[in-house]
């Protein structure tokens, strides 16, 4: 077997069993739906959910395109957020003890409330829906990046030390590398909040984009599209997940496993 | 270099862990430290290393104050703190790389240790691909490349399996030998203590102060035998007497 098969087989093993579930899952609904009779308003089956995502394609792609971007630019802003508060406290050790509550106070606001209002400050443009993802996001990397640093071994400064390294060059030698397996645990952790982030806030106030066709699809007993389009959001979530590892392996391929 | 420990005097709130050691080392020696566990070892290291400061007394380096500098020992830890993300060269060369030496230089400078230090063809390798005797002597090979006058070893053969400890110490021994390096060693094995050095320094239980000094006459290369065994006995009678 040559190294493409066994990899191959191996990630056969590890997606197979989940995949197997989701067939059968879908069998049963669509089973269910054809036996039932039920009306497709109330619940379409799977095959009507692909056949009619299908035809809206280009619908759902030009929504889909809008959700991306808010999310790029959100995630962005939440990674610069996050890299900077964690940063800034390795630093300084006291702003450790006087931030850590602000950062776990920050999680306490209910997006759901909030959201609205960002949507009165900031109208309907790109603003509020960056500041919703990067409030939702930039916690699990903050607090990743924060307990990464914050791990380094007490033996690997004293070396550091005795070879007259400065802080800057403890950081730069051992905590910055030292914090890459915590940080991408993180980052993954943020992906998969940032789309729903997206979503929830277009779901608020927007003039395009995924979660307002869910909506306007929704308003028109058109569930059939909403779920075509919650399935895509599944779909971008998981590449973007998936896109973590490509990442983690270019930039520390050190640290997998 | 001369080094002297003058009187190091150290604590913790509540607890004492060095009482006026005083000891030296002379250029081109080989010394261990030796004491129960606990007694305050790595501490005492630590002072010399200049990484801790000592409530009282100096550490002196050819009669000058270094108390608290750290240019004239490279240290050795316990662990041998490998980092995975570098090679085994660039982990050899991190010390240089520090003190602000090129990078190109500082692997100029190592590369010609890895043939005698037995890890040849594995400059390029991640350090997980080393077994535990060769990743103590890239840890080594770090120590010395960084040219400095002392080495503080402080346990580097402890977490090794015995038949790799011996090979170690003896190849230890050999390199010792052919470099001329002045050596500190830590240890709790009293065999290795009396194998390699030139001199005992045997600490008292905490807080420690040097109980007495064995000295250890005995020709190189040594092998195991009587008179290996009779200071063995010597450092054994000091550490429970």
């Amino acid at each position: 077997m040559t190294v493409l098969e066994v990899r191959t087989r191996r990630w056969a093993g590890r997606v197979g069993p989940a995949l197997l579930l989701v067939l059968v899952g879908l069998a049963v609904w669509q089973l269910a739906v054809d036996v039932s009779g039920v009306r497709p308003q109330v619940l379409p089956s799977p095959l009507r959910v692909v056949e009619q995502g299908w035809a809206y394609r280009a619908a759902l792609w030009t929504n889909t395109v809008p959700t991306l971007q808010v999310t790029a630019v959100g995630f962005a802003v939440s990674l610069a957020v996050g890299w900077a508060i964690a940063v800034t406290v390795d630093f300084v050790p006291w702003l450790r003890q006087a931030l850590t509550p602000l950062l776990v106070a920050s999680q306490t606001v209910p997006i759901v409330a909030i959201a609205p209002l960002l949507i009165i400050w900031f109208g309907f443009g790109l603003l509020p829906k960056v500041v919703v993802i990067a409030l939702v996001t930039f916690f699990p990397i903050a607090i990743g990046l924060i307990e990464g640093f914050a791990a380094t071994d007490r033996q690997a400064t004293n070396l550091l030390r005795s070879m007259g390294a400065s802080r800057l060059d403890q950081f730069r030698y051992v905590r910055l590398p030292g914090a890459m397996p915590s940080f991408f645990t993180a980052l993954r952790i943020g992906i998969t909040y940032a789309v729903t982030g997206a979503i929830f806030a277009e779901y608020v106030g927007a003039t395009a984009g995924l979660g307002i066709f869910m909506q306007v699809q929704k308003n028109s007993f058109r569930t059939d599209l909403v779920l075509a389009a919650v399935v895509v959001t599944a779909a971008v979530s998981v590449t973007l997940f998936a896109l973590t590892y490509l990442v983690q392996r270019v930039v520390a391929p050190w640290s997998g496993r | 270099m001369k080094l002297r420990v003058d009187a190091v005097t150290k604590g913790y709130p509540g607890l004492a862990v060095l009482d006026d050691v005083v000891f030296d080392v002379a250029p081109g020696e080989f010394v261990s430290v030796i004491g129960p566990s606990g007694c305050g070892k790595s501490t005492l290291f630590d002072v010399i290393a200049g990484l801790e400061r000592p409530d009282a007394g100096r550490v002196l380096v050819d009669g000058a104050d270094a108390t608290g500098h750290v240019e004239h020992a490279a240290y050795m830890p316990q662990r041998d703190l490998l980092f995975p993300w570098r090679t085994v060269l660039d982990n050899t060369t991190l010390g240089l790389e520090v003190a602000g030496v090129r990078r190109r230089e500082a692997r100029a400078r190592a590369q010609p240790l890895f043939a005698p230090f037995g890890l040849a063809g594995f400059e390029h390798a991640r350090p997980d691909a080393l077994s535990g005797g060769m990743r103590q002597r890239a840890a080594l090979l770090r120590t010395v490349v960084q040219e400095r006058s002392l080495l503080l070893l402080d346990e580097p053969f402890g977490a090794l399996d015995s038949l790799t400890r011996s090979e170690m110490q003896a190849w230890l021994a050999g390199v010792w030998a052919q470099y001329g390096w002045t050596v500190l060693l830590v240890t709790h094995d009293i065999r290795e203590a009396v194998f390699l050095s030139d001199r005992v320094v045997v600490l008292t239980p905490r807080p420690a102060t040097v109980r007495t000094q064995v000295h250890v006459d005995l020709p190189r290369p040594r092998s195991t035998g009587i008179a290996l065994t009779e200071s063995e006995e010597k450092v054994h009678a000091a550490l429970t007497g």
